[in-house]
């Protein structure tokens, strides 16, 4: 049993489905990719995860818990976090702000009226957050605008937002997404080191196999909406069905 | 006190010491000079600079950390007044009763608008908040006279009950007052050609703007706080960090709401009447300007907008064609009369135009309101001064948007 079951899952948007009868199962404490051409349904499916969408029927479990109807926040709490395609941080907040609000949602849950505390004087969450930008060697930065980050920077911020709340399971959309070579090498150091150091579950999304076959210890082939392969990389390289997925050859 | 940061206690005393001696600092003309009707230190305006103040705190509280632009805040005013009044007639005419009762009312009236406009975002929050304040101030003008005396709008008089301060016996009005103090009584200090009035009830006014200047610079910098402007840079990555913006809203949006109920109180009680034209779109629209003439999401900014303005309207409204004549009656005859022919659509009557030309020009230069003015001021001085001494990270103002 997994730390996430996704059973019979379907989906459709008008007449087009974009899901049909997905199974998935990943294993706590590893790092599982999906992966599949353009419109193969990753994103809606990893949408179903955290809330943004309800799959018409099948169950999403989560660590025992059903993530159908509930709020993303509410997701969250339970242990979810997810890095998006382009970064969502809080561009308008310092680095150092960025990082302690998912400290402050780790400790104080999704709502606290602490108006009259100070945020200088909360040392146990700050100590937190500064010790996650070491983490992601970002602390040289805490004071800078979080726009006017690098799109890298940006992304290794909102890593370190999502990993300050101790998540079960990290869902990564595409996080090497447009960028050059040696920033994604960089991004599949830190989460190799991420996963070495915590056994954070990691479901990653990725359309670069350079990515997924250094990362990757189970993968799910997602083609026209349904998990056509899920094997271990070694058995996924030369399969056939996965290249008639990806090139379209004829069996 | 360790609970505020060297810089806010410095802003602090900085705004404390302005209040305490505003009498002085608005009448820096000697009496009968031409100059003098440029003086703002007169009861009356100072009264209303310090209320003004609260409201607009109240205002930043909500649109400067999350965002939501509230175009209904002059209904919370209104029914403060309404409550304080009320009050006033039924209680006593101490003004603290009157005062809890107004916080408390229009943070319940708030809730309850709260609740249904904090349903949608953006534009359709402003609407929504504007709808619920032209409908309030309908009702208080129409369906609801019974408690708002309708367009003669509530006043106290000689037969209202005033359970706690016994029966009334001079025949007069009563006075509002606090503990005994009157809140009309005023001090005058001639000095020289000056004349300096300590008025209670600015005082009242200008310790409650403080009160609420202290909880507004601790919310600013509480996890509250952080959240709210949160909040408003991203609300997608709030609701993905585990964090519901629901309630964090809706508690920004009652905490706003009390100040203006407490601003519309105090006016009440400087003045114990109230009137539905208080609730009217027109007066949120100038909470509005107030707030990002000043410097949307500031700490001081607010205030200075709220001074700003309300010196205009004062102040300005107050030069008519008569004086302009006066002053440029040196000139010839032909040009004179050119010259207030210009001048007396921007004074008098014309004011508006005035402060329209000021606000278009503040938002096109200084998005940062006159805040940002103020540290670009700031900033020219110490590069003339230290030059390398400024080493701080740029953290500019954003435009209000």
């Amino acid at each position: 049993m997994g730390i996430l079951e996704v059973q019979n899952v379907n989906k459709s948007f008008g007449g087009l489905k974009a899901l049909q009868n997905v199974n998935l199962s990943i294993e706590e404490g590893t790092v599982h990719a999906i992966i599949g051409p353009n419109g193969a349904g990753k994103s809606t499916l990893l949408n179903c995860f955290v809330g943004k969408l309800i799959p018409d029927t099948g169950t999403v479990m989560f660590d025992g818990h059903s993530l159908l109807g509930r709020k993303p926040h509410e997701i969250n709490q339970i242990g979810v976090s997810r890095v998006f395609q382009t970064p969502e941080i809080f561009s308008d907040l310092t680095v150092a702000e960025n990082v302690l609000i998912p400290c402050f949602a780790k400790r104080d849950g999704a709502f606290t009226l602490n108006a009259l505390s100070r945020v200088a004087g909360e040392t146990d969450v700050r100590e937190k957050a500064e010790q996650m930008l070491i983490d992601v060697s970002m602390q040289d930065k805490k004071d800078m605008v979080a726009s006017s980050l690098s799109r890298g920077d940006k992304r290794r911020l909102e890593m370190a937002m999502c990993l300050s709340q101790d998540p079960k399971l990290l869902l990564l959309d595409e996080p090497t997404a447009g960028m050059a070579r040696a920033d994604t090498n960089n991004t599949i150091e830190l989460l190799a080191q991420i996963q070495e150091r915590r056994h954070i579950t990691m479901a990653v999304i990725e359309h670069d196999m350079h990515v997924v076959f250094s990362l990757a210890q189970k993968i799910s082939v997602l083609a026209q909406g349904t998990v056509i392969v899920e094997d271990l990389p070694e058995n996924i390289k030369g399969h056939p069905k996965v290249q008639e997925a990806y090139l379209g050859v004829a069996t | 006190m360790n609970t505020l940061s060297k810089s806010d206690k410095m802003t602090f005393f900085i705004v404390a010491a302005i209040s305490l001696l505003a009498p002085f600092i608005l009448n820096p003309f000697p009496e009968g000079s031409a100059m003098a009707q440029f003086n703002a230190g007169y009861p009356d305006l100072m009264q209303r600079f310090a209320i003004f103040g609260i409201l607009a705190i109240g205002f930043n509280i909500l649109f400067g950390l999350t965002g939501y632009l509230s175009f209904g805040h002059a209904a919370f005013l209104g029914v403060g007044s309404y409550s304080a009044v009320w009050m006033f007639k039924l209680l006593s005419m101490n003004i603290i009763p009157g005062l809890i009762l107004a916080v408390i009312i229009a943070g319940l009236f708030s809730l309850l608008i709260g609740f249904v406009s904090l349903r949608r975002s953006g534009i359709y929050f402003s609407i929504l908040t504007l709808a619920f304040a032209q409908m309030s101030f309908s009702l208080a003008y129409s369906v609801l006279t019974p408690i708002t005396n309708g367009e003669t709008g509530l006043q106290l008089t000689l037969d209202d009950p005033r359970i706690l301060d016994g029966a009334n016996t001079t025949g007069n009005l009563p006075v509002t007052g606090l503990f005994g103090l009157e809140m009309r009584d005023t001090f005058s200090l001639d000095i020289g050609a000056w004349a300096f009035q300590f008025n209670i009830g600015y005082y009242v006014c200008a310790a409650f703007l403080l009160l609420s200047f202290y909880i507004s610079i601790r919310i600013f910098r509480s996890p509250f706080g952080l959240m709210l402007r949160a909040i408003k840079t991203n609300q997608t990555r709030l609701n993905y960090t585990g964090l519901n913006s629901r309630p964090y809203t809706l508690a920004a949006f009652v905490i706003s709401g009390m100040y203006a109920g407490l601003a519309g109180g105090l006016m009440a009680s400087m003045d114990p009447l109230a009137g539905a034209e208080r609730m009217q779109w027109t007066a949120s629209g100038e909470i509005v300007l107030m707030t990002i003439l000043g410097g949307t999401g500031t700490l001081l900014g607010p205030v200075l907008g709220a001074g700003f303005i309300k010196y205009f309207e004062n102040i300005f409204s107050k030069i008519n064609d008569t004086v302009l004549h006066t002053w440029f009656s040196f000139m010839p005859d032909g040009l004179e009369n050119a010259i207030v022919w210009v001048l007396h659509f921007f004074v008098g009557k014309g004011w508006h135009l005035t402060l329209g030309l000021l606000f278009m020009m503040i938002v096109i230069f200084l998005p940062g309101g006159l805040m940002e003015g103020a540290e670009r001021i700031i900033k020219r001085f110490r590069a003339k001064k230290g030059g390398d001494s400024d080493t701080t990270p740029d953290t500019a103002t954003k435009p209000a948007e």
